[in-house]
């Protein structure tokens, strides 16, 4: 996989100008979204999504610890995002990268804020044990918009995981053996989209070809309208008349794919 | 051995001292083992295997096409999607070049197409002396696995050839897989892109010319 | 006694878990694969042969072959913290040794090809799923081979030896307890990585070596099935 040369940048950018987009999709359309649950059978919870030829999966693992200090009556959130090597000729071995703890930060505000884990429920002991949630992500194979297929799946992770048996003795968790119960969520489902900006034109799920030459992008976690977190990036400027109509894509966008996470579920 | 066959690695391809190792083979105890994954071939007891995959190889007098990636006092850096860096030095234009101000010619990030003229030890030498070799203006790039060239290409460049005529573009193709479009507009260029992706992704194909007259008829119908 | 024993899974003793071999599962990557025993499954992608950064590493005389074997975090059931660990580095080593001698890369000098190997789902033998899966990934890179390698773990679970572990067994706990030899054979029978913890007498020893023999036969078979289906397709 090659960096976009300059020339196919400006023919994307004319053919944008005319509303159309190389693979034929309208600009406010997805790629093919497949997304699969249950993938792996050690993790509480797990998830596939493939949005075209980019690929993650993303896996719920669960333990339990101490508290932070500051919600001592809580369970613990934590989200890692690793872009593998193998996924990419772009991504190096090495320290993570800025792109993964980014994308693992804004995943884990998403969910964090709008309080989708419930995770007073995941207390068992104030002030001394308390289930932390581990969501982790992995990149297979990216052609664009890792961070859309990201938080994708890490609902549709959480949404298929179950808990682990807890030794109350040993205070210890069983690790591979689960209980029926799921993890506690709310029914406020915060989907976290992402809608680019290429030249006067607003994109979403955009190619790798579309995201190297994309000027800025807002990715919000919403829930039927209503906004729980949200990150500008790269330094292109929005006007306000823009950023009111990327909320409009975003809501529109935001039904279809909690649609399809349902349909995943069953 | 009589058909073309898929082959792996460490497979035997032909016995008896009879055969004689080609590329991609290698002899053992009197047995052509191939050494790579592709199709195993043999004309005149010569047993080959051409791989189906792998990174482009440059080869002396390979028409490629490559970014520039850097500027110096007497040529352009080149990437080529290779190994090796490639240079093109202003000896090579076939035309005036203000020494002071290379970097009004070509600049970094610009695509050009050149000839291969050398590889040696500090990497590949390109030349722009021949006719359509030179700096890129307009069009899109886009790229194929480099095994699959020769199929876009076609016998003496037939395949290439009818889809110049079945789109109207302008098309040049890289041995190192990157091709050049041009057309008038960009609805032809994606046309052409499709028809070369089709292509690639169909190579081994009997008769792969007949199949995309087939394949321009049905497209051109939609 | 070997007809008495009993594996958890009830499978015969030289008898592997369900190979799943396929190729071409990582559409960025020159060469890809996937392999499974049972529920232990590896993906390995290739990418090169390329310049080898920084340059200080490069090798002026010949090719290098560079591996890197990963375990997601959730591939087995306690969670693991992301990143390598000196288990995944000695292990991404001898990953290395294992295929060196059947990868012919002396031409590509100062160049290096890159073996990314991450461990999706582990029930015992990780490392020998992984090196099947990178042969499979290096021969779709296009790459200069001998040969495939095959790779499968062989046990002694107290005085019995049994073909292709899972982890119920390397924790076995009667007698003897568990005796875990993983090994990998090239395609001429020699043999390019072996290792072993626990307690075996040397003509055991010999008979595991020819119980890996009889596996490899039906690992390459799969290896090479899966090959040819992609190559067929193009």
């Amino acid at each position: 996989m090659i960096e976009t040369s300059n020339l196919t940048a400006e023919r994307i950018k004319e053919y944008l100008k005319q509303g159309k987009r190389f693979d034929g999709r309208k600009l406010d359309e997805f790629r093919n979204l497949i997304i699969e649950t249950g993938i792996s059978k050690k993790a509480e919870g797990s998830a596939r999504v493939k949005l075209g030829n980019t690929e993650v999966i993303v896996g719920v693992k669960m333990d339990v610890g101490a508290p932070y200090p500051d919600s001592q009556d809580k369970g613990n959130l934590m989200v890692t995002a690793e872009f593998l090597p193998l996924s990419s000729p772009r991504f190096e071995p090495g320290p993570p990268s800025f792109d993964s703890i980014e994308l693992a930060r804004v995943i884990d505000r998403g969910i964090r804020e709008s309080k989708f884990i419930e995770l007073e429920k995941l207390c068992i002991k104030e002030g001394e044990k308390v289930w932390t949630v581990f969501i982790d992500i992995y990149s297979i194979n990216e052609d664009g918009n890792l961070l859309d297929a990201a938080g994708i799946g890490a609902i549709a992770a959480l949404k298929s995981a179950k808990i682990p048996k807890y030794d109350e003795e040993k205070e210890k968790t069983i690790f591979g053996e689960w209980t029926d119960k799921h993890v506690p969520l709310s029914k406020e489902v915060p989907i976290s989209l992402t809608v680019h900006k290429i030249g006067n034109s607003l994109i979403v799920d955009p190619t790798r070809e579309e995201e190297d030459i994309s000027e800025t992008r807002i990715t919000i976690a919403s829930s039927d309208g209503t906004i729980y977190s949200m990150q500008k990036g790269n330094s292109k400027e929005l006007s306000v008349e823009e950023f009111k109509e990327i909320l409009n894509i975003i809501e529109k966008t935001e039904r279809k794919i909690s649609t399809a996470i349902e349909k995943s579920l069953k | 051995m009589t058909d073309r066959k898929i082959v792996i690695p460490g497979e035997v391809i032909a016995k008896g001292d009879d055969y004689l190792p080609g590329e991609g083979t290698e002899k053992r105890n009197g047995e052509i083992f191939s050494i790579k994954f592709g199709l195993a071939e043999e004309t005149n007891k010569l047993v080959k295997v051409i791989p189906l995959s792998g990174v482009y190889q440059p080869r002396r007098g390979n028409v490629v096409i490559g970014k520039v990636e850097n500027v110096t006092f007497n040529g352009w850096v080149v990437d080529l999607k290779t190994a090796d860096s490639a240079f093109l030095s202003i000896m090579e234009i076939p035309r005036y070049v203000d020494k002071e101000d290379l970097g009004s010619v070509m600049d970094i990030g610009d695509m050009l197409v050149a000839k291969i003229y050398s590889i040696n030890k500090r990497g590949i030498d390109l030349t722009f002396k021949l006719k359509g070799l030179g700096k890129l203006e307009g069009g899109m790039i886009i790229h194929i696995n480099p095994n699959k060239v020769p199929r876009v290409i076609g016998k003496e460049g037939s395949m290439v050839s009818l889809i110049k005529d079945e789109t109207g573009c302008q098309i040049t193709v890289g041995q190192n897989g990157f091709i050049w479009i041009k057309g008038n507009k960009i609805e032809d260029e994606l046309f052409a892109k499709k028809a070369i992706l089709y292509i690639a992704e169909h190579s081994l194909i009997h008769g792969l010319t007949d199949e995309m007259k087939n394949w321009f008829d049905k497209e051109k119908g939609k | 006694m070997t007809k008495d024993f009993k594996r958890p899974d009830g499978r015969k003793i030289n008898e592997l878990r369900k190979i799943t071999a396929k190729v071409g599962v990582v559409p960025n990557a020159d060469g890809s694969a996937m392999f499974a025993f049972g529920d232990t499954v590896a993906i390995a992608a290739v990418y090169g042969p390329k310049k080898m950064h920084p340059q200080h590493s490069q090798n002026p005389e010949k090719g290098t072959l560079r591996c890197s074997y990963n375990m997601l975090s959730f591939s087995v059931t306690e969670r693991i913290r992301p990143g390598p660990s000196r288990r995944s580095m000695e292990i991404s080593k001898v990953t290395e040794w294992a295929l060196e001698p059947v990868v012919m890369i002396d031409d590509f000098k100062a160049n290096v090809v890159d073996v990314h190997i991450n461990i999706l789902q582990a029930n015992a033998s990780t490392r020998c799923a992984g090196i099947n899966a990178a042969a499979m990934a290096l021969a779709h890179a296009g790459i200069p081979m001998k040969s495939l390698v095959t790779s499968v773990s062989i046990g002694k679970l107290d005085k019995q030896l049994v073909t292709d572990l899972i982890k119920e067994e390397e924790d076995w706990e009667e007698g003897e307890g568990p005796t875990d030899i993983p090994i990998t054979l090239t395609g001429d029978g020699k043999i390019s990585h072996i290792q072993l913890d626990g307690k075996i007498g040397r003509k055991q020893l010999e008979e595991a070596v020819e119980l890996a023999r009889e596996a490899g036969k039906q690992i390459h078979a799969a290896q090479e099935k899966a090959l040819k289906e992609v190559g067929e397709k193009k």
